[in-house]
């Protein structure tokens, strides 16, 4: 492989990465706080993705106010998801809050399905994102370059909210002992519903540049992108904010390299991602940066 | 002397509904037409599978989200040991089928036997990564299998056929079949249950701690459980394989976990009784909303049908049982020859009296 390749492979890596690394943050702050795989979050990368098609195609919006929706609309989904499905069952049977987010995951997707056809819809990506950068002998696509920057501005927001002002503040106490916190006046359940508004928010940014870098948009688009960015919260350490962006920077670039440097494995891709998990939950399954676990954590 | 006649009383109870079901089936197999005979298959290859699925969710607690890679395993296995040679050499055109198993042919109870089997090896294998962790990883985990399984069988050309899956297995798979093998799934897990490694299942699943103080083997209970519903899971596919007669890798994807899912969670998570009243509830459910997807012309207007508009309403239906109404149809209970007597006894009673 010339060095021209790698570098085209790298940047596609690192794009991916950011995309993981993007979604990944809901799930690591939800199960920071609530010890919660929210199944449903990978499909609020399919609602906004719908949300945009429908705003530039049927209303002819133009593509900032689209996008803006929904955005908005996507964060607004996740608060109103925990109120629905999770907040009801907080002091029931683990299993049951867990039934819940998968129910709430398959609702979507099929409200979606009879809501907008199964058929694939083509992703209205702005003028503005498209467009190859040619630089020395490397081909860039544009949208490949802006993806990290996106993410990063996005990300220097998140953490300067977190480790800067008092709700961030609160929210961190949330996570290290919900019970505790909540007899010092904090109100959890508002702290709960900004963690998820959050994380839904960065989703349904991270839904707009994953439908623009693979423009098909259809119910189930969701899935794979949230399984894989789950795992990559886990590889980081789940909880662990900067966890989250190291695993998926990780995955994504695992993912692109392993197809660039044996393109005949490109069919088992997707069960990479899996296995790493069982290697990563057998050998250290705090993940990366994870602080070190107990028992009941896991 | 007063247990061991009740247990006569309910060996010969249990003869009974058995001889019962033979009867219906009997009945069945002469005059059911086509289309209520296959729907009665799906209905007993669905029970197999409820009330495997259940000994893991339900009765150990342990939310399992692989079963589809287990039916996948049972399914590819009992279809490549039923097909000839000769149709194995026509369906594998891409590449051939790797060497031994291109020249066997089993009988269909040896073949479903053998995809029980492999199941359950895969069950004994992925058991130790899976029981290492628990909750939602445990959840993932398995998730992650199903997933892995789903990708080989899409690329192992040789073994599987790919994407093309295996077309033409005969159609081998009738009532005396299904409904056998739901009713030996169910005697063995009832017997399961109801035996000290049931009561030790379910005391993990109340608290998993508290168990293992008391000395409690967990891996080892988890294990028998995760694998003898892997082993019913195979099965289930094999038979499966052999009523719709075509498989492929999108047969077998976490869209059938999700069914099994909502089976167990409206039956009543932790009982077995709960599991076989929704899984022929399920599939009757589904037969009848059928309606809702297909068109429709009511007083000279047409109304298109809107296909997904079950899952909308059987998602949005498990949601709601789970949120609102947790213990399902039945709960944790069991229906017993006992309890049906009180509640005759109650009846009759109140018959008498003039009640009802």
């Amino acid at each position: 492989m010339d060095i021209v390749t790698l570098v085209q492979q790298l940047v596609n890596g690192l794009s991916l990465g950011s995309l993981y690394a993007l979604i990944a943050i809901g799930y690591t702050m939800v199960y920071g706080i609530l010890r919660l795989i929210n199944f449903a979050h990978g499909d609020l990368i399919m609602v906004s993705a719908y949300v945009a098609v429908m705003g530039v195609g049927l209303f002819s919006w133009p593509w900032p106010v689209a996008f803006g929706l929904a955005v908005v609309l996507t964060g607004l989904l996740g608060v109103m998801l925990e109120r629905g499905a999770y907040r009801p069952l907080r002091r029931a049977p683990r299993i049951s809050l867990l039934i819940s987010a998968i129910a709430a995951s398959f609702f979507l997707e099929n409200l979606f399905l009879v809501l907008a056809g199964g058929r694939p819809k083509p992703f209205p990506t702005p003028p503005w994102f498209a467009g190859v950068l040619k630089w020395g002998g490397v081909f860039i696509p544009r949208l490949s370059l802006l993806i990290p920057v996106v993410t990063a501005v996005l990300l220097a927001a998140l953490f300067l909210l977190i480790q800067r002002t008092q709700v961030g503040r609160a929210m961190r106490a949330v996570a290290h002992d919900l019970e505790t916190v909540s007899l010092m006046g904090v109100n959890v359940d508002r702290i709960i519903s900004l963690a998820f508004l959050l994380g839904s928010l960065l989703a349904g940014a991270g839904g707009l540049l994953w439908a623009m870098k693979y423009p098909q948009v259809n119910p189930f688009m969701g899935i794979m992108p949230g399984l894989k960015a789950f795992i990559a919260a886990v590889l980081g350490g789940i909880g662990n904010l900067a966890g989250a962006v190291v695993g998926g920077l990780l995955l994504g670039l695992l993912e692109i390299m392993i197809v660039a440097f044996f393109p005949a494995w490109a069919g088992y891709r997707d069960a990479v991602a899996f296995g790493l998990l069982i290697v990563i939950l057998l050998v250290r399954p705090t993940g990366i940066l994870g602080e070190s676990l107990g028992e009941e954590k896991l | 002397m007063f247990l061991k006649e009740s247990a006569i009383r309910n060996f010969w109870l249990n003869l009974g509904a058995l001889a019962l079901l033979a009867l219906f089936l009997w009945g069945a197999e002469h005059f059911a037409n086509e289309y209520q005979v296959r729907l009665l298959n799906n209905m007993a290859i669905f029970v197999t599978l409820a009330v495997s699925y259940n000994l893991v969710n339900g009765i150990c607690g342990q939310l399992h989200l692989g079963p589809n890679a287990f039916i996948t395993l049972g399914a590819y296995t009992a279809a490549l040991l039923t097909l000839t040679p000769q149709q194995k050499e026509l369906i594998f055109i891409l590449q051939p089928l790797v060497w031994p198993l291109s020249q066997i042919t089993l009988p269909f109870a040896l073949a479903l036997l053998c995809g029980g089997l492999v199941a359950a090896l895969f069950g004994f294998i992925t058991g130790f990564p899976v029981f290492r962790v628990r909750g939602d990883y445990l959840a993932i985990v398995t998730l992650g299998f199903g997933e892995v399984v789903r990708v080989l069988a899409n690329n192992l050309q040789s073994l599987t056929n790919g994407p093309l899956g295996l077309k033409g297995l005969k159609p081998l798979t009738n009532l005396w079949w299904s409904w056998g093998v739901a009713a030996i799934t169910i005697i063995l897990i009832r017997a399961l249950v109801n035996s000290s490694y049931g009561r030790a299942m379910m005391a993990i699943r109340d608290d998993e701690a508290a168990a293992q103080a008391i000395g409690v083997d967990t891996f080892r209970h988890l294990m028998l459980a995760y694998i003898l519903s892997a082993f019913f899971f195979g099965v289930a596919g094999g038979l499966l394989a052999h009523l719709i007669t075509t498989i492929s890798p999108t047969l077998f994807t976490f869209f059938l976990t999700f069914n099994l899912l909502i089976i167990i969670v409206v039956g009543g998570l932790g009982s077995t009784t709960g599991a076989v009243l929704s899984a022929i509830l399920f599939t009757l459910a589904g037969e009848w909303l059928r309606i809702v997807e297909e068109p429709h012309t009511l007083l000279g207007v047409t109304i298109p049908g809107i296909p997904g508009l079950r899952m909308v309403f059987f998602s949005f239906l498990l949601l709601l049982v789970i949120v609102f109404f947790r213990q399902g149809l039945l709960g944790r209970r069991e229906f017993s020859w006992q309890s049906l007597g009180r509640f005759l006894r109650r009846f009759s009673a109140k018959v008498s009296t003039g009640h009802i």
